[in-house]
Formats: structure tokens, sequence, C-alpha cells
């Protein structure tokens, strides 16, 4: 009984860690490589899973309806980084209450637009694995978790791919390291990051539709996930994927095992008692390197 | 009667594979006056980085006045008595040019008149009509006499004067000169780096000079111009005063 | 001297404080004023920290909501008086910002702004599961029957607001002007040279962070007896952060002016849209005008009219 019990706590945290991971692969990029606080981060997820709640209604398959509004969303990532750089960066201002400030008052106005206009209600999506189980001896693992992991793999491993082996990827992690780098390949610094942060809002695009398969959503989970996105970034060291696939498996094996055997109304604190915890022992974190 | 009052040895330390500084280790003698000289990326600045405590290097101690002060935070080495300006003027932005000077005396005890004293110092380097202008507003220049101005003001033991000389008129060089010799009959104990050779020169009475992380020469000035190391690492690197 | 310009005039407020509710029968006046007060006293005890020394708290929501919580354990535990709960509210206030201020401040500032944005979920997870204090469902707490010169409780947790707003203010003040608010300055424009300089940065960091949270759980102390009932998502509303944020924005975070500025302007608005509009347009609003601010005028309404409000005093 309890190995039954233990045993499915471990799997569906690893599982959870997958969604956390394709959660905060965006964060990883905007905060891990370019210093960019975006909290906004959490609520563009937020944004996703409505949006794909509301194709889903259509009869669209939620993962479909992710990949298909990804490319808005890069667009959008990019119009967002535009803004910020023209009102900071270009004024050699990259003063942090400020760019916090800006990208806090930005997920302010998403989330009291998206209650505006869909209300408070939870929201949750419909396909034809959601309900099911994988059941392997005494483990039950469900669909709506199966399916956020695998996307975080897969969205993992194009994440890594990219950083690593294109021009526009490589140019992203020397503008966190060295901006001469870049002119060798030929992108400008501005450039470089407004691609980032394209790329960030596609992940959160994705982890959107990912979040609705897992669970039910209403506009107020943002606020959990904030806490969840930045403590699987600074675990991971700043900027590293393989970091954040980690460290995401790690806080949502924290948070499995608390609500299974200490309770369900603790999992929230769970991911910033990690964070808080790293802070003290390694703030480098597992993979980062120290500052 | 000469007694060392800052003793490092063998500091090193690295940034990422490449060493900044490899192993150096020298004496000061109280009221001395050295100059250290080096050609750009020697590792001048981050010799006095880890003196001053802004930096920890990898390995090597740093004692001053007889004590071990490798374990203190940069603020505890201030108090002690060393002060350093910065190569590049670093000035608190956000209050005036008075308040910047205030910032050392408020923090480094027993100093008795401070309104007074920042009014003397400001006069010291030409600063005192800008005292209560906003430290933002200043000019390049007028920024390294802030420098200056703030590290003087708590009557350090030991001051680091980093490039302060930089892009000054020839007067305004003789003033400063005279200001650090004026210090130095004081008591003062006097570490100059400077580009600008005749300064230097005129200003030490003993002359270090490093390359890539490492002391090449260490002599009087004169003997120190005729080093040949010297000469071969300052060929083409001329400064032009 | 300014000095005795500014004692005349906060005695003279807290006597008028003192008489106002034996004058003025309109209860809405000292509802809504109290409200006021309360951002006062927050956005003030948010700018010694966040504007003086530059380290942004996005979790004053948190802060708020200790202090509320304190004063409610305080009750049910001792039958404290208000002024025990809020010197309570205090001492837990300030431990918390010294404990997060000591996990985060050593290393970046970025990391201390990090934690703060998780800290309101994880106080309210706390209290959620507390059920001495009422969980999820919430504490009533019951007025004291007395509050002497006071006609209602109102009048009575208002004057205790309005004698918090007036020591958060001369506190503020006075770290402003002092070696405090210049050791402050220096290292909010450059923690190394200011090290350099002899300034304690680490002690000086956590010491303000202390005072900040300490203040801005006082002023959650008074709410118990406000709105005799406590429940967590008001009592760490983000409303709290929001505003402790825009407030000092908006009037200004170099001086203790700006965030007097801004809570009285801000609250004023916000008061009357929430009379007209609803609450979430309310929020809308205020973080467009947040948004606007950080971008057009970020050193908030005292710069941008002029105003010289540098901290420190003259040399």
């Amino acid at each position: 009984m309890f190995f039954e019990l233990t045993s499915n706590a471990i799997v569906s945290g690893l599982l959870l860690g997958g969604l956390y991971a394709v959660a905060s692969l965006g964060l990883t990029i905007t905060f891990g490589l370019l210093e960019i606080p975006n909290v906004a981060h959490p609520t563009f997820i937020v944004l996703g899973a409505y949006c794909t709640e509301y194709l889903n209604r259509l009869g669209l398959d939620p993962v479909v309806a992710g990949v298909i509004i990804a490319p808005a969303f890069y667009l959008g990532g990019m119009a967002l980084y535009q803004a910020y750089y023209a009102s900071f960066e270009r004024r050699g201002r990259s003063n942090t209450l400020q760019s916090f400030t800006f990208f806090f008052g930005v997920a302010l106005v998403l989330q009291v637009l998206l209650i505006l206009v869909a209300g408070v209600d939870l929201k949750s999506a419909d396909a034809a694995y959601i309900g099911k189980s994988l059941v392997l001896g005494v483990i039950r693992m469900p669909y709506r978790l199966i399916v956020p992991f695998a996307v975080g793999l897969v969205v993992g491993l194009g994440m890594w791919l990219f950083l690593s082996r294109t021009r526009t990827g490589l140019a992203i992690r020397a503008v966190a390291h060295d901006s001469d780098a870049l002119r060798i390949v030929g992108l400008s610094p501005t450039q470089a990051k407004r691609h980032a942060f394209g790329i960030a809002m596609m992940t959160a695009a994705v982890a959107g539709s990912a979040l609705i398969v897992a669970s039910p959503v209403d506009p107020f989970i943002g606020a959990q996930y904030i806490g969840r996105t930045f403590a699987v970034v600074v675990l991971a060291g700043m900027g590293s994927v393989p970091g954040t696939l980690v460290g995401a498996l790690v806080i949502g094996l924290l948070e499995s095992l608390i609500i299974t055997f200490v309770g369900a109304t603790w999992a929230p604190g769970v991911a910033f008692a990690a964070l808080l915890a790293c802070l003290a022992i390694r703030p480098s974190g597992i993979f980062g390197i120290a500052r | 009667m000469t007694e060392t009052i800052l003793a490092v040895r063998d500091i090193w330390k690295r940034f990422g594979g490449q060493p900044a500084v490899a192993g150096v280790t020298l004496d000061v003698e109280r009221g001395e006056k050295l100059g250290i000289i080096g050609p750009n990326g020697s590792g001048k600045t981050t010799l006095i980085n880890c003196i001053t405590g802004v930096l920890k290097p990898d390995q090597g101690t740093v004692t001053f006045e007889g004590a071990d002060i490798s374990a203190l935070p940069a603020y505890r080495r201030a108090r002690r008595g060393i002060a350093r300006s910065f190569q590049i003027p670093r000035p608190f932005v956000g209050i005036t040019v008075a308040q910047n000077v205030m910032v050392p005396l408020d923090y480094v005890d027993d100093v008795d008149n401070p309104v007074a004293r920042t009014r003397e110092l400001l006069k010291l380097v030409g600063l005192e009509s800008r005292a209560d202008h906003p430290a933002e507003s200043l000019t390049h220049l007028e920024l390294r006499k802030l420098e200056l101005a703030r590290a003087l003001a708590a009557e350090p033991r030991l001051l680091i004067a980093d490039e302060v000389m930089a892009g000054l008129s020839e007067t305004e060089i003789d003033e400063v000169l005279a200001t650090l010799f004026a210090l130095n009959d004081r008591g003062v104990t006097v570490i100059m780096i400077e580009h600008i050779m005749h300064a230097i020169m005129r200003f030490s009475q003993r002359l270090v000079c490093m390359e890539t992380g490492r002391i090449i020469a260490d002599g009087t000035p004169h003997d120190v111009g005729k080093d040949p190391e010297v000469r071969r690492v300052y060929f083409g690197e001329q400064a032009s005063h | 001297m300014k000095d005795k310009r500014f004692l005349i005039v906060a005695v003279l407020i807290l006597v008028a404080g003192a008489f106002l509710p034996h004058v003025v029968k309109n209860a809405y006046v000292f509802y809504a004023g109290f409200v006021t007060l309360q951002y006062i006293v927050i956005s003030t005890g948010w700018n010694i920290l966040g504007g003086y020394g530059g380290y942004v708290n996005f979790g004053s929501g948190a802060f708020v909501g200790l202090g509320t919580y304190a004063a409610v354990f305080l009750f049910n535990a001792i039958a404290a008086p208000l002024w025990l709960q809020i010197l309570g509210a205090a001492v837990v206030g300030g431990l918390l910002g010294l404990a997060v201020g000591y996990l985060t401040l050593r290393i970046q500032g970025v990391y201390f702004s990090i934690a703060t944005l998780a800290l309101t979920v994880v106080l309210n997870t706390v209290i959620v599961n507390w059920p001495f204090v009422g969980a999820a469902r919430g504490a009533t707490v019951l007025a004291p029957p007395q509050h002497g010169w006071f006609p209602t409780i109102v009048t009575y947790v208002f004057f205790a607001m309005l004698v918090l707003a007036v020591l958060s203010i001369a506190l503020a003040r006075w770290i402003e002007r002092s070696w405090i608010g210049r050791g402050l300055a220096a290292l909010r424009a450059d923690e190394k040279a200011a090290e350099s300089a002899g300034v304690p940065t680490l002690k000086l960091k956590l010491a303000t962070a202390a005072i900040s949270g300490a203040l801005m759980a006082m002023a959650g102390a008074p709410y118990p007896y406000y709105a005799s009932y406590v429940e967590p998502t008001a009592a760490f509303s983000i409303t709290y952060a929001l505003n402790a944020l825009a407030m000092p924005l908006i009037g200004g975070t170099r001086s203790w002016v700006g965030p007097l500025i801004g809570a009285i302007l801000l609250s004023g608005i916000e008061q009357a849209a929430t009379v007209t509009i609803p609450s979430e347009v309310n929020l809308l609003i205020v973080g467009f005008v947040l948004i606007g601010f950080v971008v057009a005028a970020p050193d908030g309404l005292l710069r941008l009219f002029g105003r010289r409000s540098a901290p420190g005093r003259r040399a």
C-alpha cells in the first residue's frame, strides 16, 4: 500500500515536472540567459491556456491548438521585447526596479483582461485521452499528465538543439556572455534578444496548452507559476536547458510527495521553499557557474 | 624608521582560464611613494581590487599595518585606513557632490566637523562651486576630481590613486601632484597607478612595472625607466605626455 | 529649522485627528481615511528599501497580511490590546524582512525581488493551513468594548493608523536625511564603490529590509478591528503589492514626500473609482498607470515637476 502510494506519487511528480519544464524554458531564455526579469511569463502561459481552450471548444485537440497559436505568440513576444527595449534598454536604463515593474504591470493588465473577457470560472480542455490512464502494475499514469510530460521533453530537446546548433540560438547564448561574438554570426544584440523573446513566448503558448490538458485553469493560476518557474530557473543554474529539465523534475517531485504525504493545501509553498533553499545553499544552481 | 605598511604575498586571481594577477608579492613601506606602471590589461587594477577587498584573490594574502586583512570585506579595510579612487569614476548618482564626499565621512569614524571637512576637500579639488549639484550632472573631468575628493575624505593612511590624472590639463596635473605630495608629507603612503609617464616619474620614489599579471621590474624610476624589459613592454605604448 | 516645523505640523495633525471624530459624524470619512492612511504607511515603508536602497519588494501583501494575522493571533491568544498587536506585527514583519534579506541580499538584488514575488503565495499557504487564526474560513475579531476617547471602533483605528502614518513618515524623513540615507543612496548607486568608501552594505541592507518589513506589517495590524472579519485572500491581496509599487513610483521614490503624495493621490482615485466601476477595471487602470509611469516618468511626479528631492542633508 505504501509502495503503491509512494511510487504513484513519484511518477506523478516526474510527469508534472515535464509540465513545469515547458513552463520554465521560456524563462530560462529571458531571465536565465538575457537577465530580463519577465515576471509576466506565467501570465502568458495562462493566456496560452485560454486560447487553447477556445480552439478546443471549436473542436481542436489542445496540443494541436498550442502549436497553432505558437506563431502568434512568437510575434507577440517580439513586440513585447520591442516595447521593453524602446522604454528601457535603448535609453540605457535597464534598472531592475523599472524593468521588473514594467513586466509586473503587463502581467497584471493581462490577467485582468483575461478576467474581464473570460470570467473567473475554471476552464478545462476536452480530448479523447483526458480522463484515461495508462496502468502499469500498481502505477497509474493519467494521460493528462503524460501528454504534458511528452510535450516537455520535445520542447526541451528542441530548445537545447536550437541553442546549441543553430546560428540564432548561438547568437542568443552569445548575447548572454559576449556581445562581440555576435557580430561574427551577423546578428545585432537587439535582433537576437527579440528573437529570444519570441521563442520564449512560443514556449509559453505550448506550455499553456499543456497546462490546460493537465488541469483546469483560472486566471489566478499564474501567481503559483511565478514561484514555480523562477524556482526552476534558479535551481537549474541560470540559462541551462538541461538544468531546467532537472530542476523542473525536482520541483514536480517535491510537490507531488508533499501533496501525497502532507496535504494538498501545502503544495503552493513547495516551489518557493525549494527556491529559498537553493539560494541559501547553492545560489548558482545545479548546472550553473558561480556568479 | 621604515616599517612595512602593506605586504602583499603571492596573490593570484584568475578570470575564466586566464590569470589577471599571477603571483604578485610586494611590500610597501609606510610613507612611500610607489608608482605602478604597465600596459592595459597587465593586472594593475585587479591587484588593487584584491588589496582593497573588492575582489577575493584565488590565493595569497594581504597584510596591512601588521594585521592580516585577507578575509576582511572591503568596507572594513576602508575603515582601517585604506582608500582608493576608481580608474573609471564611480560616483554616487542620485545625491549631490557634497553628499558624495560625506559618505566616507559618515562611515569611517572620528571626523570632527564633517561639513567643514567636506567644504575643505571640495575646495582642494576645485569642486566647491558644484557642491550642491547632483553627481550625475558632473563632467567626466569633474567626476575624476570627485573620485579623488572621496578617496581623501576619511584621512586614509594608504591612498591608492588609480589613474586620477587621466584627461587633466597640465596645470591640473600639477595641482593633483602637489596635493599628493602634501599628503605624503603628512605621512600618507601613496600608491599611484598612471599612464602619464612624466607625472608618475616625478612623483614616485619607487616604481614597479607589471605585465600580464606579474611584476617585471621594481626599483627607482630612473632604473626602471632604463630596464630593457620595461622598454620592450612599452614600445608603442608611449603616453604622449 | 525644518525639523522644528515638521514636528509642529506632525503634532498639529495628530491633535486634529484626535478631535476629528467628535466634529465629523460621517463614518465614511473614517472608513476611507483609514485606507488612505494605511497606504501611506505601506508605501512609505516600502520606499525605504525600494526607493532609497533600490531593492524592489514585490510581495508587500505578504508583509501586510503577516501583520494582520499577527494581530489576529495575539488577539486570539492573549486578548492583546491594539498597541501590543501593532508591536507584535512590527517584530514579526521585521524578522521576515531580515530573513528574506539574509537569504537573498548577499547574492544579487534580483533574487530578493523574486523571493518577494512568491512570498505572498507562501504565507497565504501557511495561513490557510492554520486553524488557530481561522485558516481559509477566516477569523472574526470582535472589537474591544471600550475605546475610550473615540466614539466608534472605526474612529479608534483611524486614529491609530494616523499615528502610524505620522511615525512612519517621520522615520522615513529621518533616515533619508541621515547617514543611513546617504549610505543607502551610495549602495543604490554603486555598491562596490560604497563598500570601498566604508559603507557596510550588507548590514545596511539587512537593517533596511527589517525596518521596511516592520512598517508594512504594522500597517496590517489594525485591520482586524477595522473589518471585524479577516480572511487570507483579502489580507494578502495583490492590491497591496501593486499599490506599494505604484504609489512611490508615481509620487517619487527619492524622498519621503513621494510615497505620501502617491498614496493620497492613488488611493483617492481608487476609492472614487470603486464606487463607479467594477474592481477589475480599477485594477486594470492602476496597471496601466503603473506601466505608463515606469516608462515615461520613472522618477515620479516630484521629478516631473522639477522639484529637487535628493536625500540627505545639505552639507
